[in-house]
């Protein structure tokens, strides 16, 4: 789904100023200046309802979950996997098919460490299929943030598997042209970002997917900057896996969640083991319940879970079409805005089109740090650095940029008082 | 507007070091190389230590009080001195204007003498905006005392002194 085919919006930013005084963060000064939080693509903010919510969790039902029989345990339960339910609707799939993980680097480890376990013969017959070779290739892009790109390096390294990475062009997209060359019937797997954390781009997933499974590959979509700014269908994109976590969408830090399709969920031999995750055990072997719980050992994030919930509540009811509505308009007032400035230079398509709500940019003469700290003494929150994309930096041919990530809480007013922070660093650096 | 916090975190001097970049440029030989890299931001420097031998006169005779007097009968060697620090770098204002700073302060010293300076910066820049008694021995780097309020930026302004520290340890090691 591109931003553009969908209709037009009727929220605008009287909606999101209500929005906005639904977070209490949001309400307060830093250094002096109303704060104006645009780093939402490193973390969002909470709102007083998913506080709320895990607050609640912790007065009213706190219990471990799948076990006892007393009446808190019963309700904790019933509200973790009701949980479940409620975020595996948000994104078009099956409640068994989600996978309570810590983050999305968590999720992404899983399935690679699931995958190393098949290559080393556990998981018996079903597992077959996800044996990965020193003849097999893991195929990743250029763009990848180090979640999506460290783990399939150390899956490559232990299974001797040959990593892959479709290179990007010049503003930052990716040619599918590359892609057919570059996935082949060797492909096991197809780790692919839906939106850049960088670039904004957003990629064109679902031809990434015809292209995968005609080669008899997998593919694994990083969905941490799509699931919470746009409208999701896992189902519908036919991926096999995808991740996100739940801190860059309202809920708290310490959830997130790996989708996988039923059949590969309970083929995939387990990653982390412990209790809560067997049926039979002795002291020679366990046998291994199915998706999802064969995948969450130990005591689980309960009240974490519960509250990413609320959040896919809170979104569900503004509208994922209006949220993603609101963010391009947001991010193309910010694209323009930055764009008419002397020594800016875009990281990625200099177009609105196909892009999400945010920019990364480098500043002639003005290195990303002092750009933050600058920035940080009006009051705005910004992310300066790598953004935990390194090779895509490399790509652009810079260390570190200043990047400005919008969410639906945001204003033109954030979005001005930005560009205008922007518009007088390089003066104040003495470099104009 | 920048606010005078703001104003007083990139003081002139500041500015101008992290554009004059005193010793930047890798200068062949050297006695010990040290490389340096912020993970978090990307800031990474190659710094090397270029000593010359110690003749009592010295390429500086500012060495002061800095607690070497008074040894030179001592040892069969006297100490030999730094001639100049030379580097290649990339990073923000703060980091590279504390590399130049350092360059101009350490030439002359003993490698003694710069570890003292070293560990003297690094207790400022842990005072968070506090300072130390005696700043003096750090001559103009002294300045980098106002980025000791900015806890997030005093890795930037460490990263020189750290790769020094680690050339002064290798040769140390190396003469044990």
């Amino acid at each position: 789904m591109t931003l553009a085919d969908q209709p037009r919006t009727t929220f605008g930013n009287d909606d999101a100023k209500r929005v906005r005084a639904d977070f209490p963060a949001l309400d307060q000064e830093v250094n002096g200046h109303a704060l104006v939080y645009l780093d939402s693509g490193a973390t969002s903010q909470k709102p007083r309802a998913v506080l709320d919510v895990e607050r609640h969790y912790y007065e009213r039902q706190n219990a471990a979950v799948h076990r006892g029989a007393h009446t808190l345990a019963a309700l904790a339960t019933e509200s973790y996997e009701q949980a479940r339910h409620t975020v595996a609707t948000f994104v078009g799939v099956d409640d068994d098919e989600i996978v309570w993980t810590s983050n999305a680097t968590e999720a992404i480890n899983l399935v690679a460490y699931g995958l190393s376990n098949a290559s080393l013969g556990r998981g018996g017959p079903e597992a077959d299929a996800l044996r990965l070779t020193a003849d097999s290739e893991i195929v990743i892009t250029e763009g990848e943030h180090h979640s999506n790109l460290v783990p399939w390096q150390e899956l490559a390294a232990r299974t001797g598997a040959t990593l892959r990475a479709i290179p990007l062009q010049d503003d930052g997209t990716l040619s599918l042209d590359d892609a057919e060359r570059l996935v082949t019937d060797r492909t096991a797997i197809v780790a692919v970002t839906h939106v850049s954390n960088v670039t904004g781009v957003i990629n064109p997933i679902a031809e990434l997917v015809e292209i995968a499974h005609r080669h008899g590959a997998l593919l694994l979509l990083d969905a941490c900057q799509s699931a919470p700014h746009m409208p999701l269908d896992l189902h519908a994109l036919d991926v096999d896996f995808a991740v996100f976590s739940g801190h860059k969408m309202l809920a708290p830090t310490g959830i997130g969640a790996l989708y996988g399709r039923r059949a590969l969920l309970n083929a995939l031999p387990p990653f982390l083991t412990g209790g809560s995750m067997i049926t039979t055990v002795t002291l020679e072997e366990s046998g291994y319940l199915p998706a999802p719980q064969r995948f969450e050992a130990g005591t689980q994030r309960i009240s974490q879970a519960i509250a990413l919930a609320a959040a896919t509540d809170y979104l569900g009811a503004i509208g994922m079409h209006d949220v993603a509505a609101w963010e391009h308009t947001l991010g193309e007032r910010l694209l323009a805005g930055l764009l008419e400035i002397d020594g800016v230079r875009v990281l990625g398509p200099q177009t609105p089109e196909g892009r999400a709500g945010l920019v990364a940019f480098d500043l002639d003469g003005v290195h990303a740090h002092d750009v933050g700290q600058f920035l940080d003494d009006r009051g705005i929150a910004a992310r300066v650095g790598h953004h935990c994309a390194q090779p895509l930096h490399r790509r652009f041919g810079v260390t570190a940029s200043t990047r400005a990530s919008t969410y639906v809480y945001n204003t033109f007013e954030d979005v001005d008082a930005f560009v205008d922070g922007v518009r007088d660093i390089r003066s104040f650096f003495g470099v104009v | 507007m920048a606010s005078p916090e703001l104003a007083g975190l990139y003081q002139q001097v500041i500015l101008d070091h992290s554009k004059l970049r005193k010793g930047s440029g890798l200068v062949d030989g050297g006695v010990a190389e040290s490389h340096q890299l912020n993970p978090t931001c990307g800031d990474e420097i190659t710094l090397r230590l270029h000593l010359v031998e110690g003749s009592g006169s010295g390429l500086g005779s500012d060495s002061g009080n800095a607690g070497t007097a008074g040894d030179g009968t001592h040892g069969s060697a006297s100490e030999p001195i730094i001639e100049r620090l030379s580097w290649d770098g990339q990073g923000c204002s703060i980091s590279m204007a504390s590399a130049s700073l350092l360059s101009e302060l350490a030439p002359g010293l003993t490698p003694t003498e710069l570890t003292e300076r070293i560990a003297l910066f690094r207790e400022m820049m842990r005072s968070r905006g506090a300072g130390v008694e005696d700043d003096e021995p750090l001559g103009d780097a002294a300045v980098l005392e106002s980025v000791s309020k900015y806890i997030a930026r005093v890795k930037c302004a460490m990263l020189a002194w750290v790769a020094a520290e680690d050339t002064v340890q290798q040769v140390t090691a190396g003469r044990a």
